[in-house]
């Protein structure tokens, strides 16, 4: 397409019209476009790219960090030795709890060799800061500050102390992007703690939404039963709290409920999250590689 | 009149900034409401000096977004690339528009620009909740106008060098 002389706007380069050059950068940006949607195919590109815009997340993050700081030193004495005390107490509660937890899994071990089965319990974990970068308000996804050279992969869980808050989805040298397990495009395998019922969890796109879509109105789940990561698909380790049902919607006339359950997890709350490595989700050689090369 | 090359270090460190505006967390109320911060300076440097900054620099700022936001690689580039042609095909017109007239063309601009996007999250099968999306469009278009007057000087100049 030849633009009017007048208009072109391309005399400064000469040859080529403004339309022409339109149409190869549409056409480069389409390309990217299809091969990023296909598979993998950019990932290395993507890796590039994120280092380029490291210094730019970590601008971003810079006024949310000093906040923080800032923070820290004007909090008052007796909000400090009110924390701490809560803390101290906490620290108890959970002292207590894990006790009898260590007996629990002792016992858990030893009946386990008994039945002569094989179920991984070590999991590895690593603590990674949220940065505070924002772009898309349409979608439920953060950058951590960790990366390749943390040896994180893409599909790793991530938890936080109340529960799973989601999976890594791309991994730059330095840092990494996670989605949620509230955006809309996710969707985590779970089982009812009560019962064992599995089913799945679908992100609504708010952040204190899950939807059950695929329980029938006979299924026998009711408000305030806990869902557990079951631990089928592979990413996420079983037996972490994802949700509470909050309400159930018999339907009849349709042949499924309309069941609506709310994250455990802090997920918009959230500044520090954790990365975690089971036996069986450990990464893939191919991963490991790359994080030794950098 | 004789007018002095603009340098290229304020254009490079606007558009930083747009990206840097970009990404800043803001709360969840006023999220939805924040101006698309990288086409406004895209637009603005294409109007003023369209032969330095135009498609090419509007591919590496898509990029760049598409990085920052974990979209689909070329997302972003293509909805600036579209912008821009539009704007570098018309500058001569746009650039003598009267304010009122301007901010329409903006908003116009700015819509094409969000109804790309959506679309392409449509198309490649991204669920992508419906929330409003004309409250950038409106914000943006408000800020390129306040820019533009800040600067009416600069598009004076750009205007009577052609």
């Amino acid at each position: 397409m030849s633009a009017p002389g007048q208009y072109s706007g391309s005399q400064g380069r000469g040859e080529v019209s403004l339309g022409a050059r339109f149409a190869l950068l549409a056409i480069v940006s389409l390309a990217l476009m299809l091969l990023d949607h296909q598979a993998n195919h950019l990932a290395r590109v993507r890796q590039a790219l994120l280092i380029i815009v490291y210094p730019i997340q970590m601008l971003v993050d810079v006024p949310s960090d000093v906040w923080q700081s800032l923070h820290g030193w004007v909090t008052e004495r007796e909000a400090l030795l009110a924390e701490n005390e809560q803390l101290k107490r906490e620290r108890l509660s959970v002292n207590f709890r894990l006790q009898r937890l260590d007996t629990l899994e002792a016992e858990n071990r030893r009946l386990r060799e008994l039945l002569d089965s094989t179920e991984a319990l070590g999991h590895r974990v690593l603590i990674a800061e949220v940065l505070a970068v924002d772009l898309d308000p349409y979608r439920q996804r953060f950058n951590l500050n960790r990366g390749l050279q943390d040896g994180v992969f893409v599909g790793q869980a991530l938890l936080d102390a109340d529960g799973v808050v989601g999976q890594v989805v791309e991994v730059g040298p330095f840092t990494s992007e996670a989605v949620l397990i509230t955006d809309a495009d996710h969707a985590v395998p779970v089982s009812l703690n009560r019962n064992g019922l599995r089913t799945i969890a679908v992100g609504t796109g708010e952040s204190n939404r899950l939807r059950l879509p695929y329980l029938t109105n006979s299924a026998d789940v009711v408000a305030g039963d806990l869902l557990i990561s079951s631990g089928l698909g592979g990413v996420f380790p079983s037996g972490y709290p994802v949700a509470r049902v909050l309400e159930v919607q018999v339907r009849p006339g349709q042949s499924f409920a309309e069941v609506i359950a709310e994250p455990v997890s802090k997920l918009d709350r959230d500044q520090e999250v954790l990365l975690v490595w089971t036996e069986d989700n450990a990464p893939p050689a191919e991963t490991a590689r790359l994080a030794g090369e950098l | 009149m004789a007018h002095r090359d603009y340098d290229w270090l304020t254009p490079a460190l606007t558009l930083v900034g747009a990206l840097i505006l970009a990404a800043l967390p803001l709360p969840e109320s006023v999220a939805a409401f924040r101006p698309d911060w990288a086409v406004i300076v895209l637009l603005y440097w294409s109007l003023i000096a369209p032969r330095r900054y135009g498609l090419l620099t509007a591919l590496w700022m898509g990029l760049a977004l598409d990085t920052l936001s974990g979209a689909l690689l070329g997302q972003h580039a293509l909805a600036l690339l579209i912008v821009v042609y539009l704007s570098q095909r018309f500058y001569l017109r746009i650039r003598v528009f009267p304010v009122s007239q301007l901010a329409v063309t903006v908003v116009l601009l700015l819509s094409l620009y969000q109804f790309t996007l959506f679309w392409i999250d449509g198309v490649a099968g991204r669920t992508v909740p419906l929330i409003e999306r004309w409250g950038p469009v409106i914000t943006g278009a408000v800020v390129f106008a306040l820019i533009l007057t800040a600067f009416e000087r600069r598009r004076q100049a750009a205007a009577a060098r052609m």
